[in-house]
């Protein structure tokens, strides 16, 4: 009987990895078919976090660069990982991304040249007002992390292993602090999502600037800690190394660059989300 | 392929360990699913046989409207479920929102006229005779009636079986009503879409494997109990 049973286990099992190979190979021969755009001027290739996508920042600059330089800008907004491994296969002339750490990697290891800070986003924590740990203006990050820990107080965590967790996480590293108990309530959903959750249980949680804005107004939490420069969050450019892989448009990628750290680029990355929210999304910063 | 492979062996060895965090989860997944199946037959089997024996005004709207609740999307049965079960819900007070009863709620919400239609159409699918039959052999209203459950007996396992597999495998609702949270709501089938958004496509199909193996079983579990019962003497033989 229970040889029996264990067989019919291994049966099952096969059946359900063949029809998981079927459907593998079903779904490796589907696409491909978005080869005909129209030939534009030139064409350049930017790997870029979605982060500067989802908020309407390309779509509100990239057109002025293209007008200016007569390139046409084909945007392939990833994570920042990904971003970078782009730039280091070479399928992509530059990249615009948010992660110093590999930034400077990825140039010191030759794939990149002549990066470029361009702007800044941050992060603020948000919370209910009753504000159970009392950070309410409070400066710094740091300390407002440790009152969090201290008075148990919900927190609710993206958990995903996004930038932007990757960023609580290191700041939870920088206070000496491992987050862990009821109060710290990992989700493993979007921003969006975690927002909503936190507004449920009235808990605090560290959010970007540009959803916090977006959707402020559907929930009730409130800023708790801003302007910390813990919680800056900046965006560098850099070419693909033309030395490396000379496909690349290296001419391109460097237009691409001066452009958004130009005066021009810089005043239209400034002036960005102030008509709809009242305020910048992203603060320029290149020198 | 490679992934898929990379899955596979991930799969088994998840298993194999006996991971606490995949564990707990499997766990959380089944006490949910049974809880809601449980709940479901204790409301739908009574109330699909009763709708197909008794003679109600309106019985086809009726009938017509638990078949749509059939197709209910489970992320429309979480969102009702969420709206009165939120901090400013109707059983806002109750602060259930978040926790596995919640979970529990939608999956009912969403099993419940499975069973209910189900049942309904076994019972309806049976002939006047067998009524009729133990009405002769002197059986009261209510063993006759109870005579006629024992017959659509096959088609109320398949109408639990059916509605097992949806709510084990759902995952709009729960993910809505139980937020995901780790160590707490964090089930099979949210886990497979957290780890699919994280790019771990390896861990997403090991995890879906786990759930399959679930149903499967399950279902080798039902299917030996009929066999038992049944012996299948009742099978329509081709000679």
């Amino acid at each position: 009987m229970f040889k029996k049973s264990k067989l019919t286990l291994v049966i099952g099992l096969l059946l359900i990895f063949m029809m998981s190979v079927l459907a593998g190979c079903a779904q490796e021969e589907a696409p491909d078919q978005s080869a005909d755009q129209p030939p534009a001027a030139k064409e350049l290739k930017l790997a870029t976090t979605t982060s500067t996508e989802d908020s309407g920042l390309l779509d509100y600059i990239l057109p002025e660069f293209e007008k200016d330089a007569n390139y046409k800008v084909q945007v392939i907004a990833v994570g920042t990982g990904q971003a970078i491994e782009m730039g280091e296969a070479g399928d992509v002339d530059v990249i615009l991304v948010h992660s110093r750490a590999a930034e400077d990697k990825f140039v010191e290891d030759g794939f990149g040249v002549d990066r470029r800070d361009v702007m800044y986003n941050d992060f603020l924590i948000i919370g209910s007002a009753e504000d159970p740990a009392g950070i309410k203006g409070e400066a710094d990050v740091l300390k407002a992390f440790v009152a969090i820990q201290e008075k148990q107080a919900p927190f609710v965590s993206r958990g995903d292993n996004s930038g932007t967790d990757k960023k609580e996480k290191g700041i939870w590293k920088k206070a000496e602090i491992t987050p862990e108990g009821d109060w710290y309530i990992e989700v493993g959903q979007g921003m969006g999502d975690t927002f909503r959750m936190a507004d449920e249980k009235k808990a605090y949680t560290l959010i970007d600037r540009a959803t916090y804005l977006a959707l402020k107004d559907n929930y009730q939490l409130e800023p708790m800690v801003e302007g910390s420069p813990d919680l800056l969050n900046p965006y560098g450019v850099i070419p693909v190394n033309p030395e490396k892989y000379a496909h690349v448009d290296f001419e391109g990628a460097t237009a691409f660059a001066e452009w958004l750290t130009s005066e021009k680029g810089q005043q239209m990355i400034g002036e960005f989300g102030v008509d709809e929210y009242g305020q910048a999304l992203f603060v320029p910063d290149a020198k | 392929m490679e992934i898929l492979v990379q899955g596979l062996k991930e799969g088994f060895l998840l298993i194999w360990q006996m991971d606490a965090e995949i564990f707990d989860v499997t766990l959380l997944s089944l006490q949910v699913s049974l809880t809601a199946l449980v709940l479901s037959a204790l409301i739908g089997v009574p109330l699909g046989a009763a709708l197909a024996l008794t003679k109600v005004r309106g019985k086809q709207v009726i009938l017509n409207t638990v078949y749509t609740l059939m197709g209910l999307p489970p992320v429309l049965a979480g969102l009702l479920v969420y709206l009165l079960l939120t901090s400013r819900g109707l059983l806002g007070q109750y602060e259930l929102l978040f926790t596995p009863a919640a979970m529990v709620m939608a999956q009912v919400l969403l099993a419940a006229p499975i069973v209910c239609g189900l049942t309904a159409r076994a019972v309806l699918a049976l002939n006047q005779e067998v009524y009729d039959t133990a009405a002769t052999l002197g059986a009261t209203r209510r063993q006759a009636t109870l005579s006629i459950m024992r017959e659509a007996r096959m088609g109320i396992i398949a109408a639990l079986t059916t509605a097992l597999g949806r709510v084990i495998a759902e995952v709009g609702a729960v993910m809505l009503v139980g937020g995901n949270i780790r160590w707490s709501t964090r089930v099979l089938t949210t886990s497979i879409v957290l780890e699919t958004r994280m790019g771990n496509f390896s861990t997403a199909i090991a995890i879906g494997i786990i759930l399959l193996t679930i149903s499967f079983a399950i279902n080798l579990f039902i299917l030996t109990l009929e066999k038992r019962t049944f012996r299948y003497e009742n099978t329509i033989q081709i000679t």
